[in-house]
Order: structure tokens, then C-alpha cells, then sequence
């Protein structure tokens, strides 16, 4: 039902052509379609022809199963499941802290019938909040009663919003009818192994059967789980998407070999994000020193994964209460206390109008782009280069270099502009960071880029960015991310071809630590 | 030896809640609380203690010494 409901309200807008060219471009972000018309580039199913209309419709409204559609589509998280039965080496759940955001925080708990309160006044004031997902603070699967009792009330009051869960797949098994019962057409698994001996380092301790079982044993039962799970959904048609944290030297390379195992059991979509790790967080790998990937190790391994099934890259890492756009947290203005206050209204037939407009907007970014990349055609070169954007969403170059929290980073090539992902700049937590800082701090997160898109630029942070070596750009203000950056692209190549400037490799940049949080 | 639960410690997260053979755990006054007249150690249903077992935070679910029967045992 909520697919169909959607599906309307974005035809609604534009007869025909919307589905085609939006798969054109998901396709060619690897995120959000397997196979696609011709060539699969980045397809987890080889020789599938078009990415079958049902699975389609699936993802194109799921700002976290499409790149594309995570631009203009929101999510939120109900916090109604605080209980856990694993233990994972990076996750400390004593840990509070109102200004943190990492997966495993939330400001309160709700009930079901909070939580069903709340869906409803975030969906009436942000009608492009098209995904409820209960992600925790704990295990969806280990609070099943609150869980599913969600599940319920929502579908009841808000049919048109798709239901989604991610779990560490431990009691995944036992539920998979339930899910399949409830339309929940999403769900996200946490496997960070395949192999005991590597799980057993991650992992101290599971609660299964009325015991907890430690090392080799635990992690051996975990990752049985974990996959039978997955084939059970992917034997349903549920659409599953594997979460990995990358752990520099206990998991890094082994995840390569997760990929194949998960893909060949069907998974649709492979998120690997970095580890979050400071000590401050309290987790056994932020005290014992484990340290996060770099921006090109992570890379460098969502590339190798991407020839073998669709990677995610736009993950925020956030909160089991976020609320908004995934560049954005908005969980802050819908706290228990404000929700009851509210008067809501739920509208349905306003979000669908919302939603048709969006569909134009996603359109008319698509078109631009496409008219772009046709004139890339002219220019011959093997060069690839990655810049950085200031975006606040829609799919533009709309935000001021000194308010961007984070900045999304496209890698261009003759093939195009794609998303890789995205640096956190923000100073959540770190009272008395000065301005010259704060620039130091962003230069070292988007230190691999050539040029920055940014809607508005100070003097002072431009002559620094030029002198770190990165080319602040402000003449696309509000215009298209895409089409703007494949159109500077192209004008940086005649550069090159007439000998005004030269092509230089630039250097690794660092991942912050955590994800985006509200109080930044 | 009933357990007890370390006020200062426990996340509230209620895994314990449900494992709890004689439903002796309940929330109040934002945490978890064992019933110390329902509690068995879990004897004669588990091989241990279910709250122990569940619980994320190590040494959160202990043994509560500051009962006067431990005291005349000890």
C-alpha cells in the first residue's frame, strides 16, 4: 500500500519517463538498482536486465537504500527498543551524552504509543519523511514486542510511510514471518564477519538461548545467524542492506570476503563505514587505541566492493532517534515533550503534493546533469579528481562554506560526477575551537579534493583553501550539484589541455569522528 | 543471595526484564530493580543468572552482600 501510494504521488507530477531516467541515474551512482538497462556497472546481479519495477519503487523513495533519493527524502528513527543481546567491541552503552551522535545514543526512550505520536507530527511538519526505522538503541529483534507493536500503530495511522529495521541479526530467524507479515520491506543487518576467529575480536559476548556464550563460540553462532537470516528475507523478497564497520587491521581486508558472502546470498546493498572510535566514548576499541580508517582506506575499499555488489557511501552513521534528512538532525525539535504539545493533523493528501513537487525537483536535477555529461563527451582524458560540496539538500550547491556541517564529496571523472561520500566538519563537544581551527579542521577533512562548492565564501577561508591547494568555487551558487560539478570538470580539463594549470594528485584527508548530531 | 542492581550503573536499558524467570525485575524511578523476595539466582531455571548474563554493563547485576542473611552466612 504505501508503495502504490507513493508511486501515485510521484506519477502524479510527471507521466511519463520519471522511473526510467531516475534508474538511469541510481544506476550509475552503484547505489539503489542492481543490473539496469545495458551495462551493469556496479549491478549485484550480472546479466539481470532492468532493475524489476517492484524492487524499483522499493528504493526510490528510501533515502537509505538510494544515493539519488537521500537528497530530497527523509527518514526517522523511534528510539522503542533499548535492549540488546550482543556485545559489540565498539559500542559502550553507558555512554550519554545529549551532544553525541553515533549509532546506540538516544536522548529517551519512547513507548510504542509515544513513538506512533511522534511519527505522525514529524510527518505532518516534514512531509517529505517518507521511512520510519527502529534501529535500536539497542536490537530491534531483542525488543520484539515494542518493535513490531510499532510497527502496528504506525501502519494504522500512516500507511503511506514505508517501515524498515536494522538489527544484528542474532534473533533475525525467528522473526522473519513477523517482518514479512508487517511490510517491512527494509531491513539492514550488521555483519562485520564472516570467520569466527575474526568475529571473536568484535565481538566478547552474545545472549542466546538463556546463556551468553563468549569468543569463537559466540561469533560462530552470531554470523550463522546473521547469514540464515538474510537468505530467509532475500527468499521473501525483503529487501536486505548489510551494514559493516571497517576496522583498520581486525576486519579491513576480511570484508571484501563478507561482500561476496552476502551478495551471493542476495543482499541488495552493502554499507561499510568507517569505525568510530575516541576514547571519550568509553568503547573497548576507543580505550585499547583501535584506531578508524582514513577517507582513502575507506574508499579504497567501498571501490573494491562495488565491482561485486551496490555500496552504500552515503551513510551519516546516525542516531536511533534521527530525525530529517540524513545530512541533517532534527530529532531536537521532536522531543516527547514538544511532540505531546503538538496539534497534529495527519494530512495525507498535502504529503503527497509535497512529494509530487519533489519528483519534479528530482527530475529537472536529472535532466540538468544528463545535458552535462553529454558535453563532457567532447574531452578526452583519464583523469579522475574528487571535490567537495556545501549542500543543505535538494540536490544543490546551496550552503555557506563557514555554516556546512558537512561537506558531500563526488568524484569526477569523464564518466560523470558520483558521490563517494561525505566529511563531518562540525564542532559538537569542543567548546573553545577558534575560527583558524575550524579551517584547519575542514581542510584536513576534504584535504583530497581539488575544489569546494560552496553557495557563499568568505575573503579570509578562500585565500586558505587556495593555499592548501583547493580551489574554492562559488559561481554555481544554487545551482545543480551534479551539473555544476561535471560543468567545472570540463572547463578544468581545457585548463589542463591549454596548459594553464597542471594536474597534481592530491593527499589523504581524515574521517571525524561520529556522525551528525543535533546540537552542532 | 538475591542480586541487586547497581542504581548508578544500569542503562535502563531493560534486557533483564524479560529474562527474568520469576519476573522479579521491574522498572522504578528510571532504572531497573530486582524484587530481592522473588529473586532465586535463577536455581532450577537456567545455568545462571539471566540478569548477569543479559546485562551490557559488567558487574552491574550482583550478588547483594549487604543482605542480613549473607551477612550471617559470610
Amino acid at each position: 500500500m504505501d508503495v502504490s501510494a507513493l508511486d501515485e504521488a510521484s506519477s502524479a507530477g510527471n507521466a511519463v519517463g520519471i522511473g526510467e531516467i531516475m534508474q538511469a541515474i541510481a544506476e550509475h551512482k552503484g547505489c539503489g538498482t542492481s543490473g539496469g538497462s545495458g551495462k551493469a556497472s556496479c549491478g549485484s546481479q550480472a546479466g539481470q536486465g532492468d532493475l524489476p519495477t517492484e524492487i524499483w519503487d522499493k528504493v526510490k523513495n528510501h533515502p537509505c537504500y538510494s544515493e539519488e533519493a537521500h537528497h530530497h527524502y527523509a527518514r526517522m528513527h523511534v528510539a522503542v527498543a533499548p535492549a540488546c543481546n550482543i556485545q559489540c567491541n565498539y559500542c559502550n552503552r553507558k555512554y550519554d551524552c545529549a551532544n553525541e551522535s553515533r549509532p546506540g545514543v538516544v536522548s529517551e526512550k519512547l513507548t510504542p504509543e509515544q513513538a506512533a505520536k511522534k511519527v505522525l507530527a514529524v510527518a505532518s511538519t516534514i512531509p517529505q519523511m517518507t521511512v520510519l526505522g527502529i534501529a535500536g538503541p539497542g536490537d530491534p529483534l531483542a525488543n520484539p514486542k515494542k518493535t513490531f507493536k510499532t510497527f502496528e500503530l504506525v501502519a494504522k495511522a500512516a500507511p503511506d510511510i514505508k517501515l524498515c529495521l536494522s538489527t544484528n541479526g542474532l534473533m533475525l530467524p525467528d522473526h522473519v514471518d513477523t517482518i514479512a507479515r508487517f511490510k517491512i520491506d527494509h531491513v539492514t543487518i550488521t555483519i562485520n564477519m564472516v570467520d569466527p576467529e575474526i568475529g571473536a575480536k568484535i565481538y566478547p559476548w552474545i545472549f542466546y538461548n538463556h546463556k551468553r556464550y563468549t569468543g569463537v563460540e559466540a561469533a560462530k553462532i552470531l554470523t550463522d545467524r546473521q547469514l540464515q537470516g538474510l537468505e530467509m528475507l532475500t527468499e521473501r523478497g525483503i529487501l536486505c542492506k548489510i551494514n559493516s564497520v571497517m576496522i583498520p587491521g581486525t576486519n579491513d581486508q576480511h570484508l571484501v570476503e563478507v561482500n561476496r558472502a552476502v551478495k551471493s546470498r542476495g543482499a541488495f546493498l552493502h554499507n561499510i563505514m568507517p569505525l568510530i572510535s575516541a576514547p571519550e566514548h568509553g568503547t573497548v576499541f576507543g580505550l585499547n587505541g583501535q584506531r578508524g580508517p582514513t577517507a582513502q582506506e575507506l574508499k579504497a575499499l567501498q571501490d573494491a566492493c562495488e565491482g561485486e555488489m551496490n555500496v552504500m557511501r552515503h551513510c551519516r552513521q546516525c542516531r536511533a532517534d534521527a530525525v530529517g534528512l540524513l545530512g541533517e538532525d532534527r530529532s531536537a525539535e521532536f522531543t516527547s515533550e514538544k511532540v505531546m504539545a503538538m496539534d497534529v493533523k495527519y494530512d495525507l493528501q498535502m504529503r503527497k503534493a509535497y512529494q509530487a513537487k519533489v519528483e519534479e525537483e528530482r527530475v529537472a536535477k536529472v535532466a540538468a546533469k544528463q545535458e552535462e555529461v553529454a558535453e563532457l563527451a567532447s574531452e578526452m582524458s583519464d583523469i579522475k579528481l574528487m571535490v567537495a560540496v556545501a549542500t543543505k539538500g535538494s540536490g544543490l550547491i546551496n550552503e555557506h562554506f563557514g555554516h556546512a556541517k558537512e561537506f558531500q564529496v563526488y568524484e569526477l571523472s569523464m564518466a560523470g560526477a558520483k558521490f563517494v561520500g561525505h566529511r563531518r566538519v562540525d564542532h559538537y563537544c569542543q567548546g573553545g575551537y577558534g575560527e583558524e581551527g575550524r579551517l584547519a579542521s575542514v581542510i584536513r577533512a576534504i584535504n583530497d579534493c581539488h575544489a569546494v562548492f560552496v553557495a557563499k565564501i568568505g575573503g579570509c577561508p578562500k585565500s586558505n583553501l587556495l593555499k592548501a591547494g583547493i580551489e574554492p568555487v562559488d559561481q554555481y551558487a544554487h545551482e545543480f550539484i551534479e551539473k555544476s560539478a561535471i560543468a567545472w570538470f570540463k572547463s578544468y580539463l581545457d585548463k589542463m589541455q591549454s596548459g594553464e594549470t597542471q594536474h597534481t594528485q592530491r593527499g589523504d584527508a581524515a574521517i571525524r569522528q561520529g556522525a551528525l548530531s543535533s546540537a552542532a | 543471595m538475591p542480586f541487586k542492581i547497581i542504581a548508578s550503573q544500569c542503562t535502563s536499558c531493560s534486557a533483564c526484564e524479560p529474562e527474568c524467570p520469576n519476573v522479579a525485575i521491574s522498572e522504578k524511578g528510571g532504572t531497573f530493580v530486582i524484587d530481592p523476595k522473588k529473586c532465586s539466582e535463577c536455581i532450577g531455571y537456567f545455568d545462571e543468572p539471566q540478569c548477569v548474563a543479559v546485562c551490557p554493563v559488567d558487574n552491574t547485576c550482583v550478588v547483594d552482600t549487604s543482605l542480613p542473611r549473607y551477612q550471617a552466612r559470610a
